[in-house]
């Protein structure tokens, strides 16, 4: 019952990982016994789980994923959202308004428009209809200020890191609000553009170098030194305005 | 030969392929919301797919319309691509894949088939295996692989096979010509070696997109330490 990679090396769809005993994990299929890859990734095992950690896919809605979405078209009773998914989303008006939808009286345009960004949450999904949001939480709804960057959806746990570990210390160290969508949008509002301009920075470093350990410590220290400079660079222009 | 991976900013995945003297890009997008939508199938996503040649891809200029040939291979290469794909996962959707000739001098189908893969393993569409493409045949009453456009037209016979290595299963077969039943069989067999070779550099094309990348970053970092 062999495994036939290390763990991280790269593997391609159709790389045989493991014969027998093996139990197929992500991005894999098992077949007469023997496991195969289904995407260009990093091989990984854990006990008898071989999985393949995708280096390129996009997002599938899961029921209870936080997502960022951009509203496409108002219709009748609710709003069709793209959600980066192969499918489209669609909010009802019920989902968005907290007491019950009165089409004479409400105007839907005017709570959410085409073109809108929404934070919200995915209540409903499986393979036969399309996904159903939710914007009735703490949280969720119209996004008023920030921005939002796109990233490939599977770095996302590496955004994440730890138990929170790397977005707290983004947050931290730059004093942004950070919103993370498991699609793979993230919103960043801080008080100041040059705030945004840092984290959206450590964002990026972090989808590059997501496969290289240690990350939390050198996106700490690429934050630390950023600042650094600036600040310095402050203390200069202010001395040479004195002088 | 040439190969390249992910060399297209707009489209989710694409790839390119110099295999003699033919110049093949493919490209492809999805799995995305299907229109029209009667088009969407209950059970599996639609692959569709559009080969198509270059006005100036042959001597005597083409027609840009797609013409029945075209659609043909179209066809062909789409149901040989489908069972390598795990269509099923994504039900009601499409994944659109185009194949544009550049430059074209016989065998074209083989190539096409060979970067529409990689263009559909680089877009992140969970696949069975990859599927590589050769076509092999007799010329002058020589059994020979990889035909030409000359040896094409002036040969005896032509047989293009697309295979899945590592599922040992072949997606597409085709013959024009004759050969006897013994000469089918080698020519078979030779056509299937060829796949397996170009299958290694279809491997190595989709893994050195990434290693390039690996790379740069650590040359960046050498360079980085290097100034301090």
């Amino acid at each position: 019952m062999p495994v036939f990679y290390e763990n991280k090396q790269l593997v391609t769809p159709g790389d045989l990982l493991a014969e027998n005993d093996y139990i197929s994990g992500e991005n894999t299929y098992k077949e007469s016994n023997k496991i195969y890859a289904t995407r260009v990734g990093l091989f990984g095992h854990e006990d008898k789980r071989v999985y393949v950690v995708a280096l390129k896919a996009f997002y599938l809605p899961v029921v209870g994923d936080t997502i960022i979405g951009k509203v496409l078209e108002v219709t009748l009773g609710g709003w069709v959202v793209d959600i980066r998914a192969p499918y489209v989303a669609m909010l009802r008006a019920s989902d968005a308004l907290e007491r019950s939808f009165k089409p004479q009286k409400d105007d839907l345009p005017s709570i959410f428009d085409v073109g809108d960004t929404l934070v919200a949450k995915i209540v409903a999904y499986d393979r036969t209809r399309d996904p159903l949001l939710t914007v009735l939480e703490r949280g969720l709804g119209k996004i008023a200020r920030g921005q939002v960057i796109e990233i490939t959806p599977t770095k996302i746990p590496r955004v994440i890191g730890k138990q929170g570990s790397m977005v707290s210390t983004i947050k931290q160290e730059t004093g942004c609000q950070i919103t993370i969508g498991q699609n793979g949008r993230i919103l960043v509002s801080g008080k100041s553009p040059e705030d945004e301009r840092l984290a959206i920075m450590a964002i990026r470093k972090i989808e590059e170098e997501a496969h290289i350990s240690g990350l939390t410590d050198r996106v700490t220290e690429m934050l630390r030194k950023e600042k650094g400079e600036k600040s310095k660079e402050e203390v200069t222009e202010n001395v040479s305005k004195e002088n | 030969m040439k190969i390249e991976v992910g060399i297209l900013g707009n489209a989710d995945g694409s790839a390119y392929i110099e295999m003699g003297k033919n110049k093949i890009l493919a490209a492809v997008y999805g799995p995305r919301e299907i229109h029209p939508k009667h088009q969407a199938l209950p059970d599996r996503a639609a692959l569709r797919c559009r080969y198509h040649m270059a006005p100036f891809s042959v001597q005597e200029r083409k027609s840009p319309a797609p013409s029945r040939r075209e659609q043909e291979l179209s066809k062909v290469i789409r149901e040989s691509l489908e069972p390598s794909i795990f269509t099923e996962y994504y039900p009601r959707t499409a994944i659109d894949l185009f194949i544009e000739v550049l430059q074209a001098d016989g065998g074209t189908r083989c190539a096409g088939i060979t970067v529409a893969s990689l263009a559909l393993a680089d877009a992140g569409i969970p696949m069975r295996d990859l599927v590589s493409a050769c076509a092999a045949g007799k010329v002058d009453g020589q059994l020979v692989l990889d035909l030409n456009d000359v040896e094409d037209k002036g040969g005896e016979a032509d047989m293009p096979v697309a295979y899945m290595p590592n599922q040992n299963a072949i997606t597409l077969l085709q013959m024009d010509g004759m050969l006897t039943g013994e000469e089918f069989e080698t020519v078979l067999n030779m056509g299937l070696e060829g796949c397996k070779q170009i299958s290694q550099l279809q491997k190595e094309a989709l893994k050195a997109k990434y290693t390039v990348a690996k790379e740069d970053e650590k040359e960046e970092e050498s360079e980085e330490e290097a100034a301090e």
